[in-house]
């Protein structure tokens, strides 16, 4: 049936345009006859969510960028100008900056997903790659991001973050000048980030996330079952277990839409500061070089990478421990050797892992919230020991393993 | 150097405490937005008392009326001492200099004052002024220990001096316990201060953030049709699924 519309389409606009532009191939690569594995649950709502909030993120930096002045002078009150003066102006800056928190929320999930039914394990490595790419972009774009609105803790949290970059030897110091453009954070390191946050960096997510899909929709999707299902296909070519993408993806993904939109719109309007996690207090405080603020924590989104970097004493190996945190993430194809993908056939050790894994991220992003008082930052040690040791723990757990059979069809 | 900035950041960074000041009570406000009359009248206590010296430059006069349900002339011939349009901003005459001079510090902008203090804190803060003749300005205050600021509205709730009891706590430690009282009544009872105080912060809560109203009314319509689409994605999805097996 597919066939026949296809050829209804070849004279007309859309047959110009195909003799000079695959439109209607890619429409049908990538939606109408891209197939999906028909078992998809909650965890794969997350992917075209990020996508979701990538585009508000998007559309409503553009608006906020039509009223907010990159000037240490004024950008403090331009955010509030478009609070009160700015038709709508409160609605689009409380959806950036709750979109904000939302994208780390999701992409968490998202790679989680990634994690639990081994969706990063071969032929899919490159499509994990692309994917921890764009996770560190999205912190370098949300920490830039949260230096625009010049309040303290945009301030001041800057100044720690790019003091990070001092404990680098030898080099940290000039490093960290070079990357402020000023001795301390002032307003050359606030064009910088604006320029970054609004071009640079969203320019380079947009094309890590055309090659995330691109590499996904080489090899296909990953499923719950981690079974492959282009080894069972009709006679046709279609696998057995697939369904295409449109419309069936398409109109449950709505449904998810939908959810999130409740959720996301039930924090923008009742709850933006949520409880000061989203909009800290101290950002309704015009940045002060003078002036430290008594407590200074990142986002929380950074919380778990710095309790790692608290919890070790000696400041430039926190450092390397904080950015070996991310980076390990980036190893994990070659890290689980396990031919099984997904947790449901696999051993009771590695869900005991995967469970004390996720624990331990949790409790140092808990932990990094907190004063480092001693017993504090003994858990912080116990946690990023954990936090570790997963990693070690998926090098040796397969050699001796009990996984189940996995079945050859996808279970429903 | 650079390095011991990090170092001395990386000491002070703990901690996710929003209370403002080491360890002081801080009594409710109980502010309620939607009483117009008590903002109206903090509105009042704001331009007469607190706008001589601070601030609160990202506000319009014309906004604060309108939200507030007063009239551009009302506005114009009693909130506006200093002339100029009703579309302005309420700015102040001080010079920063001047006011540098004066208190040993510029005074604040107040416009979103309430959204780094938090209402309770300003209700403690501002009912917490006592009599402190080391101070330059004869006056201290318990929720923000040697503040600049006098006690601007004396007049109405009176003078309190200290009480200091020392109680030991559960380690046996003993600790100082301050507490106020009044010793010389102001033009007001203490409920009648106490109330004058609670529509001024909820005054200054308004004007954190004049959009408020308006943001949960929105948002309340925004969750009902969000509701309703849910139901027809769902049927929808329900309908394209039903031959999947």
């Amino acid at each position: 049936m597919a066939g026949n519309t296809s050829e209804k389409w070849q004279g007309g606009l859309l047959g110009w345009i195909d003799a000079r532009f695959p439109l209607s191939s890619m429409w049908y690569d990538h939606l109408a006859r891209y197939y999906a594995p028909k078992n998809f649950n909650f965890w794969y709502y997350f992917g075209s969510l990020a996508l979701l909030v990538l585009v508000l993120q998007i559309i409503t930096g553009i608006w906020l960028t039509m009223n907010y002045k990159p000037d240490a002078a004024l950008a403090f009150n331009s955010v509030e100008y478009i609070m009160r003066d700015v038709n709508w102006g409160w609605l689009i800056r409380y959806m950036h900056s709750t979109g904000a928190s939302f994208f780390f929320i999701v992409v968490y999930l998202h790679m989680f997903r990634g994690l639990i039914y081994g969706s990063f394990k071969k032929p899919r490595e490159l499509i994990w790659i692309f994917g921890m790419i764009i996770y560190v972009c999205l912190m370098a774009e949300a920490f830039m991001g949260y230096l625009l609105p010049w309040g303290q803790m945009s301030y001041w949290g800057a100044q720690v973050i790019i003091s990070l970059f001092g404990a680098i030897p030898g080099i940290g110091d000039a490093l960290a000048l070079w990357i402020r453009g000023d001795f301390v954070i002032a307003d050359a390191t606030l064009n910088r980030f604006f320029a970054f946050h609004v071009i640079a960096v969203p320019i380079v997510l947009l094309a890590l996330v055309v090659l995330h899909i691109l590499a996904l929709h080489e090899v296909g999707s990953n499923n719950p079952d981690g079974v492959d299902i282009k080894k069972n296909k009709d006679e046709n070519g279609i696998p057995l277990d697939g369904i295409p993408f449109h419309p069936y993806y398409t109109v449950k993904d709505i449904v998810g839409v939908a959810v999130f939109l409740i959720v996301f719109c039930s924090v923008v309007f009742f709850m933006p500061e949520m409880g000061g996690w989203f909009l800290e207090r101290d950002n309704f405080i015009p940045a002060d070089p003078l002036k430290t603020p008594e407590h200074i924590v990142p986002l929380w989104y950074f919380t778990p990478f710095y309790a790692i970097l608290r919890a070790v004493p000696d400041k430039f190996l926190g450092v390397v421990a904080m950015g070996g945190a991310i980076f390990v993430l980036f190893l994990l194809p070659w890290l689980d050797r396990s031919p099984v993908k997904s947790i449901r056939y696999r051993g009771t050790v590695y869900k005991v892992a995967v469970a004390i894994f996720v624990v331990s991220f949790i409790a140092l992003g808990y932990l990094g919230t907190q004063p480092a008082t001693p017993v504090m930052t003994n858990f912080a040690r116990l946690f990023s020991l954990l936090y570790f040791g997963f990693f070690a723990a998926l090098l040796i757990i397969p050699s001796f393993e009990k996984t189940k059979p996995v079945p050859d069809r996808v279970t429903s | 150097m650079k390095k011991q900035l990090f170092v001395l950041l990386l000491a002070l960074a703990p901690a996710w405490v929003f209370a403002a000041g080491p360890g002081i009570h801080l009594d409710k406000a109980n502010i309620d937005p939607t009483n117009t009359q008590s903002l109206q009248r903090g509105a009042r206590l704001f331009v007469n008392y607190c706008l001589s010296c601070h601030s609160a430059s990202l506000m319009r006069y014309e906004r604060m009326g309108k939200d507030l349900g007063i009239s551009e002339e009302l506005v114009s011939e009693n909130l506006m001492f200093t002339g100029g349009k009703v579309g302005e901003l309420m700015t102040v005459a001080t010079a920063p200099a001047d006011a540098k001079e004066w208190f040993g510090t510029v005074p604040p902008d107040l416009t979103v004052i309430a959204r780094s203090r938090g209402a309770d804190w300003l209700y403690t803060y501002l009912r917490s002024f006592y009599r402190d003749d080391s101070r330059n300005v004869g006056v201290n205050n318990l929720a923000f220990p040697d503040v600049g600021m006098p006690h601007v509205m004396w007049e109405l709730q009176g003078w309190q001096e200290p009480i200091i009891t020392t109680v030991k706590d559960h380690d046996g430690k003993e600790i100082k316990v301050v507490d106020l009282e009044l010793v010389e009544p102001g033009l007001m009872t203490e409920k009648e201060f106490d109330r004058a105080i609670r529509d001024l912060v909820n005054f200054l809560d308004y004007m954190g953030e004049p959009a408020k109203h308006d943001r949960r009314a929105l948002g309340v319509k925004v969750l009902m049709f969000l509701f309703v689409f849910l139901v027809l994605a769902y049927l929808l999805k329900r309908e394209y699924w039903k031959d999947v097996h």
